[in-house]
């Protein structure tokens, strides 16, 4: 592979990678609050599909673009009621919110565009445009929220406190803080990021909406998070690793390497998959959650 | 503000699953109304198409089977305290190894062929299942999170295989060639007709008097054995169950691989009893749905059967109405298992203090 290729190769593994950094951030945030979010495809989705549509109906980008984060949000605060204000199981939540989204978007996506669920092709200013180096805005934002949010749960009261419920809820309600409204507030940043990387999906990556366009990068985000193990600079690594993987498993289709002979895409494309197994089975390094992550917080009286 | 409250035992069996569906149907009504269609149609439609005539019945209990053996997968589990949504993955497997018999033992006689098919179904979803139970009986490691990773390995590994390894070659679609008829488990109305009795031509196989099997196995088995109590409190209670001296890793192990081959029996209906070949994504969402099916039925197999019969209702009758009214297509079956899921799994709280609410007009002032 020339010079010119590999570029390529990083550079569309760049593209790649975004809708998986947004999401995995998303999960970040989500989970360092102690609230499990297996949603993030889900919301991921209703959010492509919202920028889809309003940006068809608007011809603007941002307009799209609000439309997504507000479906997003939306779930996220379905999800913040189910499993905060509820304190219902997490993960049935987070399975609701995923088949609800996969539905409603091919059956909304049917009924008001009629064209097997797409919406109709959004261009111009529909779109994000290429703005620096061949990249639309949306990839910059996705890029500089990665310190944003090292920064956020490192440094400030705020991420501290997020970090704290995530691991003794029971602590932070002594200290005369909100567990809910910190939980709700994560969750809520958690739904406003997929809500970006739904809308950098829909119109800026492609033109227009495809029913379940997401096609599992929500999970891939979710192993990413594992991955990384719940850190947001290795969050960025990871998603750049498994863009890469994504853009090579394209490139790779039919290439015969010297040795090993031709190398099946589906066998890159499992690598995610696989790594996050083999991680979690413990074979190399441990993968700890936050310590409340998953656990509803009963206040006492 | 109370925890949990006491429901009446006839609430806590009726009332919260029925509550959940009306809820559902009340919301999914809403949504046929906002792409300006009418409901109440609609509704008539789909009864009509799913029990209104013999052959949409039999559509019906075709697609409950797919149910009752997904939510019982999910139940076993779920009693143990695992949430198994690796279901699709494991039917997928079982699909793989359901090919590999009628493939290449297609030369035994039916008798010996279709158990062979129907074990290796099962031991293929099982051995899927198992990888995740003992990275968590192990490994420490959330089945949750390894059941979706395998539903995904499952799906690349079928693609590798459908189009690498078993495709027929003179075919272009991604399909194994078909399965002798000696390893078709027999259709209902063929059966049927064996007995003198004519019954329109459907999808309708054996398969259901299987899951119909399974779901007594699976009730003996959880409320009648002393694996099922040892199930069961492991699920409620791990710690206790370690001073009972049951073994939590153990049944962590046994659940899951019971819950992946309950999962193998869809490639089975589908595979073995319709398709009769193996074909890409033919768990079709079945194992997801199952979710929905498996807490609407509280976990009880009697429920299980009922809730996967709802949803047969709802898959055959949404089939006929995406014909009759094209702007309803059969994804408002997915978002009506999202809503159940929602209102019997997530926000079953919710519902239980309203209910119990609503059941104690005049509430204890310490309540």
């Amino acid at each position: 592979m020339d010079a010119a290729g590999l570029l390529a190769l990083l550079d569309s593994g760049l593209r790649l990678s975004i809708p998986l950094l947004f999401a995995c951030l998303a999960g970040l945030w989500s989970e360092k609050s102690g609230v499990v979010d297996i949603g993030l495809e889900g919301k991921m989705l209703a959010a492509a599909f919202a920028a889809g549509a309003a940006a068809y109906a608007t011809a603007s980008a941002w307009v799209g673009l609000a439309a997504a984060l507000a479906a997003s949000a939306a779930f996220a605060v379905l999800h913040g009621f189910a499993s905060i204000s509820q304190r219902g199981n997490q993960i049935v939540s987070g399975v609701a919110i995923n088949m609800l989204a996969l539905g409603l978007t091919a059956v909304l996506g049917h009924a008001w565009f009629g064209q097997g669920g797409r919406t109709p092709p959004v261009d111009g200013a529909g779109r994000f445009g290429d703005v620096v180096l061949g990249h639309s805005v949306l990839v910059y934002v996705a890029l500089l929220a990665v310190p944003l949010t090292a920064w956020g749960l490192a440094q400030t009261r705020f991420g501290l406190r997020v970090r704290a419920v995530g691991e003794n809820p029971a602590a932070v309600d002594t200290a005369g803080v909100s567990v809910e409204g910190l939980r709700y507030a994560a969750v809520l940043i958690g739904g406003l990021l997929c809500g970006l990387g739904g809308a950098y999906l829909a119109i800026a990556q492609s033109a227009g909406f495809i029913p379940n366009m997401t096609a599992g990068k929500g999970f891939i985000a979710l192993a990413a998070l594992i991955f990384a193990r719940w850190r947001a600079w290795p969050a960025l690594g990871t998603c750049y690793l498994f863009g890469l993987l994504d853009a090579a498993a394209i490139r790779l289709q039919g290439t015969v390497l010297p040795g090993i002979g031709e190398v099946p895409v589906q066998a890159v494309q499992a690598l995610p998959y696989l790594m996050t197994v083999v991680l979690l089975g413990g074979l190399i390094g441990r993968a700890v959650p936050p310590r409340a992550a998953g656990v509803p917080y009963v206040k006492e009286r | 503000m109370v925890a949990v409250r006491d429901l009446p035992r006839w609430a806590e069996v009726a009332l919260v699953p029925a509550v959940a569906v009306a809820a559902a149907f009340l919301l999914a009504g809403l949504v046929v109304l906002g792409i300006g269609e009418n409901p109440l149609k609609a509704s008539r439609i789909l009864v009509q198409g799913s029990l209104g005539s013999a052959e949409g019945l039999g559509f019906t209990l075709f697609y409950a089977t797919n149910f009752i053996f997904t939510g019982l997968a999910v139940a076993v589990a779920y009693h143990a305290g695992l949430f198994n949504i690796g279901g699709e993955g494991q039917a997928t497997l079982a699909g793989f190894g359901v090919a590999l018999v009628c493939l290449h033992l297609g030369s035994l006689p039916a008798p010996l062929l279709v158990p062979l098919g129907i074990g290796t179904a099962a031991l293929f979803g099982a051995a899927w299942a198992f990888v995740p139970g003992y990275l968590q009986a192990r490994r420490g490691s959330h089945v949750v999170i390894t059941t979706i990773m395998f539903n995904w390995l499952a799906n690349v590994l079928m693609v590798y295989l459908l189009v690498n390894v078993l495709r027929e070659p003179a075919s272009m679609n991604p399909e194994t060639r078909s399965f002798v008829p000696a390893s078709h488990v027999p259709f209902m109305h063929d059966v049927l007709r064996g007995f003198g009795v004519e019954a329109p031509t459907s999808q309708l196989n054996l398969s259901l008097l299987m899951a119909l099997v399974a779901a007594v196995a699976v009730w003996l088995l959880i409320y009648r054995s002393r694996l099922g109590y040892a199930i069961r409190v492991v699920g409620q209670n791990p710690r206790a169950a370690v001073y009972a001296g049951i073994s939590v890793e153990r049944i962590t192990i046994v659940a899951m691989v019971l819950s992946g081959a309950l999962a193998g029996g869809l490639a089975v209906n589908e595979l073995m009893g319709y398709q009769h070949r193996l074909i890409l994504e033919f768990s079709a969402g079945y194992g997801f749905v199952g979710i929905a099916v498996a807490l609407m039925g509280r976990g009880h197999p009697a429920g299980i059967v009922l809730a996967a019969l709802l949803f047969g209702v709802l898959y055959q009758g949404g089939a006929e109405l995406s014909f009759e009214q094209p702007k309803i297509t059969r994804d408002m079956i997915v978002v009506m298992g999202g809503i159940v899921i929602l209102m019997a799994g997530a926000l079953e709280g919710l519902f239980r203090r309203i209910i119990a609410a609503s059941l104690k007009p005049l509430p204890l002032a310490s309540a």
